[in-house]
């Protein structure tokens, strides 16, 4: 078990030694921000932070694959997979202690973000049930898209496939309404059910933050439903298993 | 220390390795020389349990490497073919990751870096990144690596490839050194290599082990010399082989102790050889003169298959080192 503690403290590290966290961090703060400005300039705008919620959202269908494409495939490009396999270590540790390096990073992003919060209570008076649901849907929302992301990066050693696969992954599960929409019956409800994000319009300016579906939608209401929860975390889970089996089959390749 | 029986691996339907069985002994210096393409990295890679064979067993250090991998693999120093460094870390940092990941307790850690450091002589570049070094640097940094947890068994893919000359002559020094308290097992293509560093050699070819010997035995059977079977009737067998061995271009002449070859003398009441001979010298026809010219029957004269030295043939024999 100390294994993954020792992987991800190297991996964070990594991440903070190189420039990639910082200018993740800053493009991620710069565009949660122009939503939350958007979403609370105008007039009687409401004190909430749906529109960093929105921004947030969308901006991790691009984020974390960028955060979780070195992690893995680096490993097999510069040969250290071969290192780290024949260590005494167990894939599963690999794969946690790469996960949680991803998730700690992206919690250090979310502390930073607060400041939005401090901002409402500054100039406002907001709710204050609808910001913790929000942060805790994002936690959970986070830990899926980055188990997606480390997914994609186990497949190849090329970084650039574990974005792009990454994001087309999340793209899919986020605008699977799409496909829902045109579908009746049982077939309508699983893919609703899958739906990853929410269908935020969140390129129109008097809807921000409006999720009319998915799992985020209720998290954004300040509604913390059971089965929201267990979503994220059974994808989460699901996709982590996936990576540990993707690297098991690399062994009998 | 190292056995493998009847061990097999197949990627798709091709074997990479076929039926290969050998055991070294603890405290050996064992070479695994063959061209590339051989089936040494795989053979490697599956005694070091990244992947599993296909058939066959191999146990490690007491411990078989698909049953219990964990144990085997706390007992094994590996450096892989490309030698597997984090360019971002330093020397020490990123040792002192490497025996985390092995298991190692701070301790041991603090007290065994600075050590191998001092092993492979890297003392001033204890806080240089890893991506800075030089190739000869980078590959003594992954010898480091495979010593740190003193292993029992250590294993080296071809640690002398792609360095400049004067890098190869002090890795292999390096290598020679560790070989006194190591058991450690060698791949490399060249031949003077193994020598130098050896005890004993294993040749592998086309996945099959086709060779098993010292490695000076090996160098003159394979450089400079051809091979030719004997059989002879009527003759005292220290006679003939000293005769044989007075001959100018006889490298060595001995007994025949193939099981096939034992049974058909004793059934025929012959006495079986082998010669070695320089190549291209009329061996052949001058040991059939002396034969007849001392009287004894001759049974058989045949110059022997040249499996060994078509291999060698595509080994690197003779070094360059510019």
């Amino acid at each position: 078990m100390r294994f993954i503690w020792y992987i991800a403290n190297k991996e964070v590290r990594t991440y903070f030694a190189s420039p990639m966290a910082y200018v993740v961090s800053a493009a991620f703060l710069a565009i949660t921000g122009f939503f939350f400005v958007a979403s609370v300039s105008d007039a009687f705008s409401e004190a909430s932070i749906r529109g960093f919620l929105a921004g947030a959202v969308f901006f991790m269908i691009f984020m974390s694959p960028a955060i979780t494409m070195r992690l893995l495939a680096e490993e097999q490009k510069i040969g250290t997979l071969e290192l780290l396999l024949t260590s005494p270590v167990r894939e599963f540790e690999i794969v946690l202690g790469k996960f949680l390096s991803a998730f700690i990073t992206v919690l250090a992003m979310l502390v930073l973000s607060l400041y939005f919060v401090i901002l409402l209570f500054v100039y406002g008076i907001p709710d204050v049930g609808p910001i913790l649901t929000g942060y805790l849907g994002l936690v959970l929302y986070a830990a899926a898209t980055l188990a997606i992301g480390l997914f994609a990066s186990a497949l190849s050693p090329n970084q650039i496939v574990g974005l792009v696969v990454g994001a087309g992954l999340l793209t899919g599960l986020t605008i699977i309404d799409f496909v829902s929409d045109r579908v009746t019956g049982i077939t309508s409800e699983i893919l609703d059910a899958l739906q990853l994000g929410a269908s935020f319009s969140v390129f129109d300016l008097d809807s921000f933050g409006v999720a009319e579906s998915g799992h985020f939608a209720d998290f954004a209401r300040g509604i913390l439903s059971v089965g929201d929860v267990v979503y994220y975390l059974s994808i989460t889970a699901v996709f982590l298993m996936l990576t540990v089996i993707a690297l098991e089959t690399r062994r009998w390749r | 220390m190292i056995k493998l029986e009847h061990m097999s691996k197949y990627y798709g339907p091709y074997p990479a390795v076929l039926d290969v069985s050998f055991e070294v002994l603890k405290g050996e210096i064992v070479g695994f020389l063959g061209p590339n393409g051989a089936g040494k990295t795989t053979t490697m890679r599956v005694l070091t349990g990244y992947t599993p064979p296909t058939r066959g067993d191999a146990v490690v250090a007491g411990y078989n490497i698909v049953s219990h991998s964990l144990d085997a693999r706390r007992h094994i120093g590996y450096l892989p073919e490309t030698v597997p460094l984090y360019l971002d870390m330093t020397v020490t940092d990123y040792l002192k990751y490497m025996g985390s990941l092995r298991g190692m307790n701070r301790s041991w850690i603090n007290e065994r870096v600075p050590k191998v450091i001092d092993t492979v002589r890297l003392n001033d570049y204890r806080d240089a990144l890893v991506g800075k070094l030089s190739k000869g640097f980078r590959q003594r940094t992954g010898i480091a690596q495979a010593i740190l947890h003193e292993p029992d068994v250590l294993i080296l893919d071809e640690p002398t490839i792609g360095i400049d000359p004067i890098q190869v002559v002090e890795t292999r020094e390096l290598i020679s050194e560790l070989g006194e308290d190591h058991t450690l097992l060698l791949s490399s293509h060249i031949l003077p290599e193994v020598s130098m560093i050896c005890r004993r050699v294993l040749v592998i070819h086309d996945g099959r082990i086709v060779a098993d010997d010292r490695p000076n035995n090996l160098s003159e059977r394979l450089q400079h010399s051809e091979r030719i079977e004997l059989t002879i009737r009527g003759a005292e067998p220290r006679a003939v082989i000293g005769e044989m061995r007075d001959l100018p271009m006889v490298v060595d002449a001995r007994r025949d102790n193939r099981a096939e070859s034992v049974a058909r003398a004793e059934r025929d009441g012959t006495l079986p050889l082998i010669v070695d001979a320089r190549p291209n010298a009329q061996a052949t026809e001058v040991i059939a003169n002396k034969v007849i010219e001392q009287g004894w029957g001759l049974v058989n004269l045949t110059p022997l298959p040249l499996t060994l030295e078509e291999i060698f043939l595509e080994l690197t024999t003779e070094e360059d080192l510019g």
